[in-house]
């Protein structure tokens, strides 16, 4: 059994939008200071969506005053309030682990016509 | 040491209430049925037999299978026994459950680890092997090197570890900490791993 979604349904996510990799997204994240909740926003594209069940995540990378940044998030997490799908994009492969050797024009990715 | 008889299913993770990602070991815990009681005027010591799984009745011995027939009993695949200072207070035939265990309670799980076939000595006993492969040396790299002097003792002491068949000895792991209890489904879920494959059986023990 490599996931527990017939057993703790609760535990699994109904309401984030269907993406994949490509697409732009804007993920946002509680955090949590000291007895303060706030929510901190992260946008960049997808580069990769792996796993299933429970164990399924997702990587965002961006890049901030000109360093690539990326984020892994569980993609049940409850630290993650919602995702915003801002931009689909059209690429042909399923992982985008190429993005990080090209930057400036290089690294844009196709809009979905 | 107290507990109930329970069957691994596999690895998964669940979210904590503070949305941490937490590792667990699902199991199949019981309902564990007492076959017999062992008591300090009959056998010297106080323990329950308990019963768990399902076997056909033609892979069981006689002899077994007479005490199944005797209390009316489904024939179970595992039979263990668990000491307990008062068994008093129990029957034959009485059920044992998961909710035995609380969440958030320390157990321990004890069963067979994975075998490992035969194995030589790094694996097996974390030698660091023999040297380099310069001045001409080859082939000593995963030797285990000197077990012993020559003319005296003449002979390799007993207990020099070596090569050999490793796993599928008896692993007990302490304080693993109870995550959930499923009382419906019977299953527990404890956090980090646990001895053994899938579908192997272990024991649930209160600390």
């Amino acid at each position: 059994m490599s996931n527990l979604s017939n057993i703790l349904p609760d535990q699994i996510k109904t309401d984030l939008p269907a993406f994949d990799a490509g697409d732009h997204v804007r993920v946002h994240v509680r955090v949590i200071e000291g007895d303060k909740e706030r929510i901190q926003p992260f946008e960049g594209d997808v580069i990769s969506v792996r796993g299933g069940g429970i164990n399924k995540t997702f990587t965002v990378r961006k890049v901030s005053s000109g360093i690539g940044v990326e984020r892994i998030f569980p993609f049940h997490s409850p630290k993650i309030a919602k995702v915003e799908l801002l931009k689909q994009g059209d690429v042909r492969r399923a992982k985008l682990y190429y993005l990080r050797n090209l930057s400036g024009k290089a690294a844009r990715i196709k809009s979905k016509a | 040491m107290f507990g109930i008889i329970g069957k691994k299913i596999g690895m998964s993770s669940i979210f904590s209430a503070e949305g941490e990602m937490i590792p667990v070991t699902v199991i199949q815990a019981g309902p564990c049925k007492v076959l017999s009681i062992r008591t300090i005027d009959k056998d010297g010591y106080n323990a329950l037999q308990f019963t768990f799984g399902e076997k056909r009745e033609k892979n069981i011995s006689k002899p077994v299978l007479g005490q199944f027939k005797k209390n009316s009993i489904t024939p179970s695949a595992m039979l263990k026994e668990f000491r307990l200072t008062d068994a008093s207070e129990y029957k034959i035939g009485d059920e044992l459950k998961v909710d035995l265990f609380k969440e958030g309670e320390k157990i321990k799980v004890k069963g067979r680890s994975k075998g490992k076939g035969f194995q030589g000595v790094m694996k097996r006993h974390g030698f660091g092997g023999v040297g380099g492969t310069t001045h001409g040396q080859s082939d000593r790299l995963r030797a285990p090197g000197s077990i012993g002097s020559s003319s005296y003792p003449s002979r390799v002491f007993k207990g020099q570890r070596m090569a050999g068949r490793m796993g599928y000895d008896f692993v007990t792991v302490s304080n693993l900490k109870v995550v959930k209890v499923l009382p419906e489904e019977n299953l527990i879920l404890v956090k980090g791993a646990v001895p053994g494959s899938m579908n192997s059986y272990v024991e649930l023990l209160k600390k």
